[in-house]
Parts: structure tokens; C-alpha cells; sequence
């Protein structure tokens, strides 16, 4: 089962490397964001391994954790790339 | 028993894999940053669910340890991948990053110009 288990954590992290192409490499900033929040999705899918290969439930929070920030860093930089700014200052405008 | 438990956990993690792989390879060969979004954020969403579910069975069945923070997880990535997808499409669009030459049609654009004549008929108005 060990076996089987890295042999996929080893898949994950080829897939994340995978995903570092398309950040060196997109045209546009979008696509480096798209390309980020995927390897956020699969850091998370790392951990979830991990947290079998150790054999202990310690390392779920962090799954939850990973989850959320990765949340806000993509809403935030989003509104960043399409209004030039994150918060909004003063209710004129 | 324990067989199928561990057949359950292990068709799960491998649907996972498969789907994160899929995720690369449409990411990186997919001509175009809608294109991309729609490969990222369906079948990301769809293979590491699947993975986290695997695990969620693996330490409740094989550890006895009910992890409701997994369950949790699993629920708030099912509800912000989706909406991530769509808002970094959007930012996308409105910072004017063009389609593929394969596109035949821009339904977003029309709406998006009648949208601004009227709001600019408005203003003219007053």
C-alpha cells in the first residue's frame, strides 16, 4: 500500500511541476494565475497523501487551511488584474 | 472487508490522479486562457475531491478516525473552485486578453457594448 501511495504522491508532484511550465511560460497574466491556483489545488492533494504516508490525522487542518487561503489569494488577485485595485476606498465612484 | 474497503479507497485515489493529470495536460496544451480555466477548474475540482474522499474513507475505515474537517474541506472546494474559475475567467476577459482564432462567436462582447451605449445614453440624458 506504501508503494502505491507514493507512487502517486510522486504523480502529483510531476503534475505541480507540470504546472510550473505554465507559470514560466503564459502569455498572459491570467494564465499564471489559473496556472497558481491549480498547483494550490494539487499542494492540497500532496498533503492529503502525505497525511496517509506518515500515518497521522495531524495534517488535515492544513488541508482546510491551504483550501481557504488559496481561495482568497485567487478572488484577491483577480480583483486586483480586473479593477487595478483590491479594496475599495470611499462609495463615490 | 478490509478488502473491499481498501478497493473502495484505492479506486477513488486512483480517479483522483487521473483527473490531476488530465488538469496538466489540458492546461498546458489547450490553446487558450478560457480554455485553460475550463480544463483547471472542472476536472481539478472533480480529481482532488475524489482524492480527499479516498483519504476521508481511509482514515475512518482503516484508522477509525472520523475526520470532520476533511468533510468540511471536501464541501468548501466543491463550493470556491467553481467560483474561482469563473472570476479568474472574468478578470481575464475584462483585461482584454483576446481568444483563440478558433472562436466563432463573441456573445459576451454584444452585451457587454449595449451595456455601455445605454449606460453612456444615460449619462448623456442628464
Amino acid at each position: 500500500m506504501n508503494i502505491f501511495y507514493t507512487v502517486c504522491l510522486v504523480l502529483v508532484i510531476l503534475s505541480m511541476l507540470g504546472l510550473l511550465y505554465r507559470v514560466w511560460k503564459g502569455p498572459s497574466v491570467p494564465d499564471r494565475l489559473i496556472a497558481l491556483d491549480a498547483i494550490g489545488v494539487m499542494l492540497i492533494s500532496a498533503i492529503a497523501l502525505l497525511s496517509i504516508l506518515f500515518d497521522t490525522p495531524f495534517f488535515i487542518d492544513v488541508i482546510l487551511l491551504i483550501a481557504i487561503m488559496s481561495f482568497i489569494g485567487t478572488v484577491s488577485f483577480s480583483k486586483f488584474i480586473e479593477r487595478g485595485e483590491i479594496i475599495d476606498r470611499g462609495s463615490d465612484s | 472487508m478490509d478488502l473491499i474497503a481498501d478497493s473502495i479507497i484505492i479506486a477513488l485515489v486512483v480517479v483522483g490522479i487521473i483527473f490531476t493529470i488530465i488538469t496538466v495536460v489540458g492546461i498546458i496544451r489547450l490553446p487558450d486562457v478560457y480554455m485553460r480555466a475550463h480544463a483547471a477548474s472542472k476536472s481539478a475540482t472533480l480529481g482532488v475531491m475524489s482524492l480527499l474522499l479516498g483519504v476521508f474513507f481511509h482514515f475512518w475505515w482503516n484508522e477509525g478516525h472520523f475526520s470532520i474537517s476533511l468533510v468540511l474541506g471536501i464541501a468548501f472546494l466543491f463550493i470556491t473552485s467553481p467560483i474561482g474559475g469563473h472570476l479568474m475567467s472574468r478578470a481575464a476577459y475584462m483585461s482584454g486578453v483576446k481568444p483563440t482564432e478558433l472562436t466563432v462567436g463573441d456573445d459576451l462582447k454584444i452585451a457587454i457594448d449595449k451595456q455601455r451605449a445605454e449606460l453612456a445614453k444615460n449619462t448623456h440624458e442628464e
